[in-house]
């Protein structure tokens, strides 16, 4: 146990966990309305969509690769499950099937291209960001989808509880499907050997090749589940805004991987965990949260948002290169 | 594995061949478009106006292209040129709207220079800052300039509250919108800066050093080479590219706002690649790029006079990005010599 708690403290989650700390205590005393249930529970159920996404991103990004398309997926699954849903009346289960079988077709055509042309992974996404973009405000028009079935649009509420202010507080869509995703995502990078060969093939593709991993297998995988997260998180965006806008997603990509990568995780591949990416999660948003309850006004929350982007990759980038000097000497 | 290395530089240095069927079929692609749009839309394709309209809206992409496409090169990658171009234009629109006088005279004059003067300074700045970032401490590119990229919006956002600011006098409006024996004066903007990039690029101590570097940094620092300093001289390159194209933008739309052209970010660097650009560095003509804009451009303008959505130009941009990139693969499987 020691020996492991000092691995952990020299590590990068300790770090942004002990930047959050400080900041939960500093808001905890100069708000009264940080620490409260209610704004946790908003907080949650906002942060969801990025939360899920950046699961899914987290994967590819380990596995070496980059995803950026997977907002135009995020569109089009919602569009088409809202649509069918629409029409036909479905359920929870028959739409949560859609929107992930969606995502994952879009993944695979990501997978095809990235393996069997051989360009770089950042390109292939971009291609086929504005081609799915492109074909889904084509074919639809643009046009809004303002009302969803009603049983959709209600959500679930488990352990629904009503505090004295009447504001109802449980487990929601938003909040279950970002505990699930991420234990989801855990368990298959920790407990699994694919998450294994994950690892493997971001830390060296040659390597794994040459072990005999099946490189094509593994990126398929990633792909599509980098497809089945967004499948997911546009459904509870979907719920949240009650509507669903082919437009108001693409664009959020960054943001998402400014998450990521906040929570240490590397675009060279091999690095990265679950924890880090839910500390980057939890760093930005309790950031903004704090900062408009200070009230900073909320026009400068993404210059705040920006530097301590800045001021993380550049810690990071020095700590690690006092860490190989170090070694060099030594 | 290593001899390939070694000989990458030197590749870069000379005009590889590669490029040169880069370019012979994106020339192909060019004409195979003109002809069948010529078909589709008929002789009204090939007009004077036509033509002109296409000339008045490339420059803008155009010089954020080449701002993208000199990191590229590099190895690297600038996803701030856009909240740049937006911040310099902001600042300049400021001065512009707040200081330059309403009558004609000296006062006019020098107002509106050092309303110019100002964009380029935010640039330089910005350049300097993300330069300083990725060379001296070691941040890789991507991340460095996402830093850069929300926290100059974030600036542009804070200090204009989301506002746009408009109205500006007749000069710099002629930049973006007059036309000189019929050339679009933007289009003027965009060869003053892409002839002379072509030059440092093809034929300067700078430019080798640049492609050498994206080839393979650390044989460059050995071999002599302060590519932190070259680094450094990159990003600022490109920032102050960004601050033309700011010009230009403004121009263009007579205001500035926080987040203008931010959809044309990503096309950029699609823009660069399809002209065969390698994003891993080491590769790509100023040529190249020139002639992927303007099959992008005929694209657009194609489509615009058919009336179809520009979203389906989007994606047709997309699909032709992979189909250029992926010819080499499929040759070369189908076990033809490129």
């Amino acid at each position: 146990m020691p020996e492991s708690f000092a691995r952990f403290r020299r590590s990068h989650e300790f770090w942004l966990l002990m930047v959050i700390a400080a900041l939960v205590v500093f808001l905890s005393i100069a708000t009264d309305s940080f620490l409260t249930f209610q704004n946790l529970f908003d907080l949650l159920t906002s942060y969801a969509f990025l939360g899920i996404l950046a699961a899914g991103l987290l994967v590819v990004l380990i596995s070496g690769g980059i995803d950026i398309s997977f907002t135009a997926t995020a569109s089009i699954a919602q569009y088409v499950t809202m649509l069918l849903a629409n029409r036909y009346g479905l359920d929870w289960f028959t739409v949560f099937a859609l929107a992930t079988t969606v995502g994952i077709a879009c993944g695979a055509i990501n997978a095809v291209l990235v393996d069997r042309l051989n360009i770089s992974s950042i390109i292939v996404t971009i291609a086929t960001l504005n081609i799915f973009f492109g074909l889904l405000v084509f074919v639809t028009g643009g046009k809004y989808i303002y009302s969803l079935p009603d049983w959709f649009s209600k959500g679930i509420y488990w352990f629904e509880y009503i505090d004295a202010n009447e504001i109802s507080y449980g487990i929601n869509l938003q909040i279950l499907a970002l505990v699930v995703m991420f234990a989801l995502t855990w368990l298959i990078l920790n407990r699994t050997n694919i998450g294994r060969q994950i690892y493997a093939l971001g830390g060296n593709r040659e390597a794994a090749q040459r072990l005999g991993f099946n490189v094509f297998r593994l990126n398929l995988l990633v792909y599509c589940y980098m497809g089945l997260t967004a499948g997911v998180a546009s459904l509870t965006q979907a719920q949240l805004a009650q509507s669903v806008a082919p437009t108001v997603l693409v664009g959020k990509e960054l943001d998402v991987l400014a998450a990521v990568v906040l929570g240490g995780a590397s675009l060279m591949g091999g690095v990265g965990t679950v924890l880090g990416t839910i500390l980057g999660l939890t760093l930005l948003a309790v950031m903004q949260n704090g900062l408009i309850l200070m009230g900073v006004s909320s026009y400068w929350s993404q210059f705040f948002v920006g530097a301590v982007i800045l001021i993380s990759v550049s810690a990071t980038a020095l700590s690690s290169r006092r860490k190989r000097k170090g070694a060099m000497t030594a | 594995m290593t001899p390939n290395k070694l000989q990458n530089p030197l590749l870069g240095l000379f005009g590889s061949l590669t490029s040169d069927v880069i370019n012979r079929r994106l020339v192909i692609l060019l004409v195979a478009l003109l002809v069948s749009f010529g078909l589709i839309v008929g002789e009204n394709f090939f007009t004077m106006a036509t033509m002109q309209s296409m000339a008045f809206q490339l420059p803008e992409l155009g010089i954020l292209s080449l701002a993208m496409m000199i990191t590229l090169i590099s190895g690297g990658l600038n996803l701030a040129i856009i909240s740049t171009a937006n911040l310099c234009a902001l600042a300049m629109a400021y001065i512009l709207t707040k200081f330059v006088p309403g009558s004609e005279g000296f006062a006019w004059v020098a107002w509106q220079v050092i309303a110019v003067m100002a964009g380029l300074a935010v640039a330089a700045v910005i350049g300097l800052l993300n330069g300083f970032v990725i060379a001296y401490l070691g941040v890789s590119p991507i991340l460095a300039t996402l830093g850069t990229m929300t926290m100059v919006k974030g600036i542009s956002i804070g200090m204009t509250r989301g506002n746009v600011i408009s109205g500006l006098p007749d000069p710099i409006l002629f930049l973006g919108n007059g036309t000189v024996f019929g050339v679009p004066t933007a289009m003027l903007i965009f060869a003053a800066v892409a002839i002379p990039m072509a030059i440092m690029l093809g034929r300067t101590p700078l430019g080798t050093a640049i492609y050498m570097i994206g080839s393979n940094e650390q044989a460059t620092r050995f071999s002599g080479i302060d590519t932190k300093r070259v680094i450094l001289k990159i990003y600022l390159i490109s920032s102050l590219l960004a601050a033309v194209a700011a010009l230009v933008m403004m121009a263009r739309f007579n205001s500035a706002n926080a987040s203008y052209a931010e959809s044309y970010l990503l096309v950029t660097i699609l823009a660069a690649v399809l002209g065969g650009v390698d994003p891993m560095g080491g590769f790509g003509k100023i040529a190249g790029v020139i002639l992927s804009l303007v099959i992008l451009q005929v694209i657009s303008s194609a489509f615009n006079l058919l009336s179809f959505s520009q979203f389906l130009t989007l994606a047709i941009w997309g699909a032709i990005l992979i189909a250029v990139t992926a010819v080499p693969n499929i040759r070369s499987r189908l076990g033809l010599k490129t």
